[in-house]
């Protein structure tokens, strides 16, 4: 009689434990539609435990978040463990759209936000995360295409301006190799994946103008020569098969990669504009960062040209319950927060002040572009070419090709360029 | 209340509850999904899953690089047979039970206790070479300093090695775990017999080939049977240290890789259920070739 009463008290504490630990919490009461507390999904690990939790979220809840407190929650894989979670209804208030998220699909996850065309008198960048003339998603902050140059270690090599072609950028780097020994005069970040990806997507526009994108969506070929996509993965492959990157690739170290250009081991690394920032905090010498134009001059002007585009979209979870303090939530972060001035980048608020990346372009009167929206309808189209031609975008691509170019793999560029159309083309006839 | 006789029997079936609850809902309804998955297009999100019969699987066999993966496994099962060899001479060793023997046995098995992501995270670093923030990595370092520096190559860089040095990992890791079922087995077999043989003046080989061989006959078996079935499951040790890039990429890597990175979940579970189907077709073959008969030592 006492072990059944034991055991009968045992069991319910342990029921209890289990569904406290599953999450089972009676509702939180709230005026509608606004919560005492919001979750915000980010990956940007690094800043999460500071600067918004302790700067921007305190500023929201005694501001316009009506004493509404923010959540942060930050993944170091936040395209794979965030689209695990959008399976469930559970993927925080606010959060950033996974890259893999075809605009078509945006609908189903995220609330609308509003009009394309009125939206589009208050921020940049709106077509990039819209569907048929809704937005779903508004970009954090703005890139520009171009590299990141330690300064000092170019000009230590005779360098003063910046190379204008494919063939010139090779031949800086062979002149900082040739003249400084000990420093590395490209390094890949292989060893992260999503970096040299950049590779392949930051030269769309560049020789084929600004309609590249809805070009691309029909090409059945695109990485042939004099294409965009070619002149890329090309570029890399030659700086690789010259032995201008580090020694071995397997063993790079992104946060510790930030350090070295700051301090000049490394003299340049490709990645967009957002990076700036973070490399010139990285040292004492933020003086020597710089950034320069991606090496393709526009045909018809003869002048150097960058492409904005918009960073990581925030957008608002369809299921939370609570919307308006997500909406106000990402008000704040677009317009009063400063988060886009201070990465440095092009700011998506219209009104709002640019971040300072940008000295060295506007000396070389550097053209501001942007890529030509999808026509009506075709919004998804270019990413569904992508998905349906199993070509990866997790950075394994880049890798095969910097495996191939340092003889580490067998094969040929000619070969991974023949590869890579073919399954384009397959991605180009499934559409249809 | 119960009547004693109906308590006993009803029992039992009340502790099997819960596990049997956690496998069927943890590992049963799981792979009964992945079935369903392997059918369709799913890309993990889209609340729509099309059903596109055995399209994956048409694709899966024409397509040559995930055959590729498989043929890594081969690296991790030769170095399953050294792990195994090793575990037995070392476990017969160690069945003598001389002083101390306690301490090497520690020594041995510790590395089958470790976490195997922290295991390969230290690895990362060991096979880190003379790089730009730091001095050389471990194994560098200890190569240079007992006169072995000219064996000195990039680890993970150099793509002919890195299997190799992968593999090396894995029977570091894991010997510990062969070790601990011989040396199970060899104390389990009956004193007597080698008594009676050094009486008929048998020395230690021949003990360990007449005596010691058939009696874990069955370990054995079992011990190859995992060693194929974990060879073509190899995930963590490629994927912690080197991300399965640079050609050392295995069957799973390639398919969570195609699953969550690429999004393509169907044909991922249309993988998972042929390497599923792989590694029960291996299973058959080889509980036919080891038929586990009684083995009569006496």
């Amino acid at each position: 009689m006492r072990n059944r009463l034991v055991a009968g008290v045992a069991s319910s504490v342990l029921v209890a434990s289990f569904l406290t630990v599953v999450g089972y919490t009676p509702a939180q009461a709230a005026p509608a539609g606004w919560c005492k507390q919001i979750t915000v999904l980010t990956n940007r690990t690094d800043i999460a435990p500071t600067t918004f939790t302790k700067v921007y979220g305190p500023q929201f809840t005694a501001g316009p978040g009506k004493g509404t407190k923010v959540k942060f929650e930050a993944f170091t894989n936040y395209n794979q463990d965030v689209l695990t979670m959008m399976n469930t209804k559970n993927y925080g208030d606010v959060l950033g759209i996974p890259n893999s998220v075809t605009p078509a699909q945006f609908p189903k996850f995220f609330s609308p936000l509003g009009k394309s065309s009125d939206l589009s008198k208050i921020y940049r960048f709106i077509n990039e995360g819209s569907y048929n003339g809704t937005v779903y998603g508004l970009a954090q902050t703005g890139n520009a295409g171009g590299y990141d140059v330690n300064l000092k270690d170019w000009k230590a090599a005779g360098i003063t301006t910046p190379p204008a072609t494919p063939a010139e950028f090779i031949a800086d780097l062979q002149k900082i190799k040739a003249a400084e020994p000990n420093v590395i005069p490209l390094y890949t970040n292989y060893a992260t994946g999503w970096a040299p990806t950049a590779w392949t997507n930051s030269f769309a526009g560049y020789a084929e103008g600004p309609d590249a994108n809805n070009i691309q969506a029909k090409d059945k070929a695109p990485w042939t020569a004099g294409k965009d996509s070619y002149i890329g993965d090309d570029l890399l492959y030659q700086a690789v098969a010259n032995k201008l990157t580090e020694a071995d690739p397997t063993t790079t170290d992104w946060e510790g990669s930030k350090a070295l250009i700051n301090k000049g081991t490394i003299a340049t690394m490709f990645l967009g504009s957002w990076s700036v920032s973070q490399f010139q905090g990285a040292g004492p010498n933020p003086q020597d960062i710089g950034f320069y134009p991606i090496p393709v001059k526009d045909p018809k002007t003869g002048k150097f040209q960058t492409y904005i585009s918009g960073d990581v979209k925030q957008a608002i979870n369809k299921n939370s319950k609570c919307q308006a303090s997500a909406q106000a939530w990402l008000k704040f972060f677009e317009q009063d927060s400063g988060y886009a001035y201070s990465q440095g980048g092009i700011n998506p608020y219209i009104k709002g002040p640019n971040g300072e990346s940008y000295t060295i372009f506007d000396k070389l009167g550097v053209e501001y572009k942007s890529l030509n929206p999808a026509p009506a309808g075709h919004d998804s189209d270019l990413a569904n070419v992508q998905k349906a031609s199993g070509i990866p975008t997790d950075g394994s691509l880049e890798q095969s090709i910097i495996d191939t170019a340092r003889g580490a793999k067998a094969g040929t560029e000619a070969a991974i360029f023949a590869d890579l159309n073919n399954k384009w083309a397959q991605g180009v006839a499934s559409l249809g | 209340m119960f009547k004693e006789k109906n308590k006993r029997k009803v029992i039992p079936w009340l502790y099997l509850v819960l596990p049997i609850g956690l496998l069927g809902l943890l590992i049963y309804l799981p792979v009964i999904n992945m079935f369903r998955y392997s059918v369709t297009n799913w890309d993990g999100i889209d609340p729509v899953r099309k059903f596109i019969g055995l399209r994956n699987y048409d694709q899966i066999f024409h397509n040559p690089d995930i055959w590729h993966s498989l043929f890594n496994s081969v690296y991790y099962f030769g170095a399953s047979i050294v792990q195994i060899g090793l575990a037995l001479f070392l476990a017969t060793v160690l069945s003598y039970g001389f002083r101390g023997f306690n301490v090497f046995k520690g020594f041995l098995v510790y590395p089958f206790l470790l976490n195997s992501v922290a295991v390969a995270l230290v690895f990362r670093y060991l096979f880190q070479g003379p790089g730009i923030t730091s001095s050389a990595g471990g194994l560098d370092w200890l190569l240079q300093h007992i006169g072995l520096g000219h064996f000195i190559t990039q680890w993970t860089g150099n793509s002919s090695v890195i299997n190799y040095s992968l593999a090396g990992v894995s029977v570091w890791r894991y010997m510990g775990f062969n070790l601990i079922l011989f040396l199970g087995s060899i104390q389990s077999i009956n004193p007597e017999l080698f008594e009676a043989a050094q009486l008929d003046r048998a020395n230690r080989w021949h003990q360990f080939r007449y005596i010691i061989l058939p009696g874990i006959r069955r370990i054995t078996a079992l011990s190859l049977i995992l060693a194929v079935s974990g060879s073509i499951a190899v995930f963590e040790i490629p994927f912690i240290v080197a991300g399965g890039a640079n050609g050392s990429s295995t069957f799973v890597i390639e398919t969570q890789r195609i699953a969550f990175n690429e999004g393509r979940v169907g044909y991922a579970s249309a993988l998972a259920v042929v390497l599923l189907g792989i590694v029960l077709l291996v299973t058959f073959v080889q509980r036919t070739i080891f038929k586990d008969e009684q083995v009569d030592l006496v």
